[in-house]
Formats: C-alpha cells, structure tokens, sequence
C-alpha cells in the first residue's frame, strides 16, 4: 500500500474551508480507504463572515451572527487542528504550530488571509475609526451614534486591503445616515482615495465618482495617509495635505501571515505570496498553492475571488494525486470575481470581472442592494459547503 | 522633452514593477519614495499602459520631480527624484 497523501490547509476562511470540502467530495473514496488525508489548521477553530462587520457599523448586524464554528461548517472527512502555524519546513516538507506540534504535508494550500496592522500608523488606535473587526464596527457605530455634526473623514491607510468598495460603500452609507438624521446640513463627508481617482478598477471608479459629487462628498485622489495629529485633529498625507476631522474612519494597513515571510515563502514586509495568476501555485513550487487574501494577485482581497479560485486550486491538486495535467472547465483560474457594491439609500450595484473583462457595473437599484443582504444571511448555508 | 535615462545621473534604486496591474506600480514606487532619502533617483519599470499617466501625476501632487519617461520593449520607465 502506497503512503497516504497528507493535503494540508492552513487557513479556515473562505478559501481553506472551501478547498477543503470540494476536495472531500472529489476524494471521498480515496479518504475513506485511508490513501489520502485533508487538514484543515486555523487559528481560533472559527468561521467569521468578515463582508458582515461593516454592517455592525452601518445596518445593525451583530457579531454573533457572524461567527459559526469551523468544525460545523467542514465535511466530516476533513480533520481539523486548532492552532497557530509558526513556520513551514519546506525541505521535510512539515508545517510546525506554536504549540510544538509538527504536521507533514505532500501538497500545501495557503489559505492564511491578511491581517489588518492598524499598529503602523501612529496614533491609529486612539484617533481613527475602522471596520474590520467586529468590535471596531461596534466602536464605529457608537461614535455615530454619538456624532452630532462636523467633518467625517473617510480614508485608505494602505494598499491592497481586504474589501476594495468597503471604504467608498461605507462613505456613502454614512451620508445617507446623515441625511435622515437631519445632520447633513451641518456635515461634510470627505472620501480619500490613495490612487489618482475613486476606485482602482476605471470603469467602476466611473460609477461611483458622479454618485460621490450627487451626494455632496469630497473626493480627495493622492491621498496616502501618511500620519495623524490628535493635538489638531488632522490627518495627514505623504503627499503633504493636511485634513481636519472630527470623526476620522481609516483603512488600516494590511498585510500577510507573518509566517510566511519566516518561513521564506512570502517576500516582507507586505507577506503577499507570489502566486502565478492561472495555476495558483507559489513561486513555481509544483506542491504549494494559495488562494484568497493571501496571494500578491492584482485582484480584489474579497472571499468572492477566494471562492472562484477554490475549485482550481481543487483540480491543481485532484491532478497532481493522479498524474496529469490540470484539465476541465477549473484547469486554470481566469481572474473571475463578483461582489456587491451598496451606494446608499437602499441601492446597489453588482462587480463581475476577471483578468480580461473589466466590470460594467450596472446602474444601481435596490435588487442588488437586497442580493447583497440575502447573500449575507445565507452565507453559511452556500459558499463554504460549496453549494453555489 | 524630458531627459532620457543616460542623463539622470545615479539611479539609486530600480523598482521592477512589471507584471504588476494598477495600482502596482505607484504603491511600489510610494513604498519606495517613503524608504529613500531626499536626492534619491528611482527608477520605476512598469508594463501596466495607466502608469504613465497616473505616476506623472502622482509625482507632481506629491511635489517630486520626473526625470524621465521612456517608452522601452513593452513596459514604460519611469524615472523620479526625491524632492521633499
């Protein structure tokens, strides 16, 4: 009888979750005679539906809503390991958790997300807003609450970031929010965008930016958030301006799995994994794939590019177990992402595109404001068990 | 006319951003323009066709200086001074 073929997962996002449940499904067979075996590692043992945080902020979410157990959501076949990955060994080809347990792999899906380094900006922690977390949304959602007037300051503290529409969403929200409470009048919303217009992608930077002029929000391009002064409540660019703020909501820089930069697969200090753009696999090593926030791809860190990417990365791996080539309609990841786009006032647009075919979003309307809420709500039920 | 590269004394650092998409290249060169020190030429190789354009741009709101823009074998370079 031949070694079992160990596949192992660091990551219980979107992406390692997925992975995991189509490869069970494909290698059922396989697994249940003890030839192949699929781990799964994470850190917290916990699902977060992370898309949902900005709604704690914004549409009365509540973080219980959106955490489920990895282990409820993982097919029975995969083994899952609760702990923090440390370092990968590449020659023993064994990936070593903090706790001192050591786990040997065949074929190694990197699956590790980004983490939000609020840290890095200075004064970050006491003067800015954020909604990556879920206490951080909670956080944002009392201080509009208390919030009676004055100058809010949306902005990007670094690039890439999980979410690329979250900022401009969450500005246009805002507005809106100010418009019913009466407190427009007496506002101003700026939005700060660190490129040379709204949005990276042309075509929907030109969807949102005459939105942006209809609701009276300051678009502010080159702004790279350099610095914050609490003593005069600005905050400041590398480009040299200079914003006053009374409620300031930053992007916090982003960056990979610190180990991946120990362990020498991802270059610092951003941590992205130089992943090739159709196989998915990590700087040509014909055994180790990533997929999701985790790769350096030019793409959206959003769990939508995560889940087009799983079943190729899937098929990457099926092939590799068998002898072949990748083949069928998953031999090779084409850029495909989808996600939704909220402009307020109950209305929303819809992002689909891929390496060739830019979006065209269309105009937006409240059915695609409401696909975005029934996505939320049936997220658990669809994506990681890979039913859509 | 803007100088071509054998005018523009030491380059300092090369940032290969080729291969990389908008906004690649600019964050390549802001990371590299935040590391260097005021004098510093950088020299910016980008296949991506909006980087002649929105990197000029970038240079003059941020108050640097362009040096150079040449045209190569399929990629642009783009060749900037630390000026503050």
């Amino acid at each position: 009888m031949s070694p079992m073929h160990r596949v192992l997962i660091p990551g219980g996002g979107v992406g390692g979750t997925l992975t995991a449940n189509l490869l069970a499904r494909r290698l059922r067979r396989r697994i249940d005679r003890g030839e192949v075996e699929v781990v799964v590692v994470d850190a917290a043992g916990a699902h977060v539906y992370q898309p949902g945080f900005m709604y704690i902020a914004m549409g009365g979410e509540r973080a219980e809503r959106l955490q489920k157990p990895e282990r409820a959501l993982l097919d029975s076949r995969v083994r899952l390991v609760i702990g923090s990955v440390s370092r990968v060994d590449e020659v023993a080809r064994i990936v070593h958790l903090e706790d001192g347990a050591a786990l040997p792999y065949d074929q190694l899906v990197l699956a590790t997300g980004s983490r939000i380094v609020p840290e890095e900006i200075e004064h970050f922690a006491t003067e800015a807003h954020h909604f990556y977390t879920a206490d951080a949304a909670l956080r944002l959602r009392r201080a509009l609450d208390a919030f009676t007037g004055g100058r809010i300051v949306v902005g990007i503290a670094g690039m890439p970031y999980k979410c690329p529409p979250a900022p401009l969403e969450v500005a246009f929200l805002i507005e809106a929010e100010l418009r019913e409470r009466g407190l427009r009048e007496g506002s101003e919303v700026h939005f700060c965008s660190p490129i040379g217009r709204a949005f990276t992608i042309e075509s929907v930077s030109e969807m949102a930016t005459p939105i942006l002029e209809q609701k009276g929000i300051e678009l502010h391009t080159f702004f790279n958030v350099e610095g914050i002064d609490p003593a005069r409540k600005v905050v400041l660019s590398l480009e040299g301006e200079e914003l006053p703020y009374d409620l300031l909501v930053l992007v916090p820089p982003h960056k990979g799995a610190q180990f991946l930069i120990d362990s020498g697969l991802a270059p610092a200090p951003g941590g992205w994994l130089p992943t090739d753009r159709h196989t998915l696999r990590v700087g040509g090593r014909p055994n180790v794939y990533a997929l999701g926030d985790a790769t350096d791809l030019p793409l959206s860190k959003a769990g939508s590019t995560a889940h087009f990417e799983a079943p190729v990365v899937v098929e990457g791996l099926v092939a590799a177990l068998e002898g072949r080539t990748p083949s069928g309609k998953h031999a090779s990841y084409e850029g495909r992402v989808m996600c939704f786009f909220e402009v307020g006032d109950g209305k929303g647009t819809l992002l689909r595109f891929d390496y060739d075919h830019p979006p065209k979003p269309p105009k937006p309307n409240q059915l695609w404001h409401l696909g975005k809420i029934v996505f939320n709500k049936t997220y658990f039920h669809t994506v990681p068990k890979g039913r859509v | 006319m803007l100088a071509t590269a054998s005018a523009t004394g030491t380059i300092a650092r090369t940032i290969d951003a080729r291969g990389s998409y908008c906004p690649g290249p600019l964050m390549e060169l802001i990371r590299g323009i935040r590391e260097s020190q005021v004098g510093d030429v950088l020299a910016v190789l980008s296949s991506d066709r909006g980087s002649k354009i929105d990197i000029p741009k970038w240079v003059d709101k941020a108050g640097h200086r362009l040096v150079a823009l040449e045209n190569l074998d399929g990629y642009d370079r783009i060749v900037v001074e630390k000026a503050r």
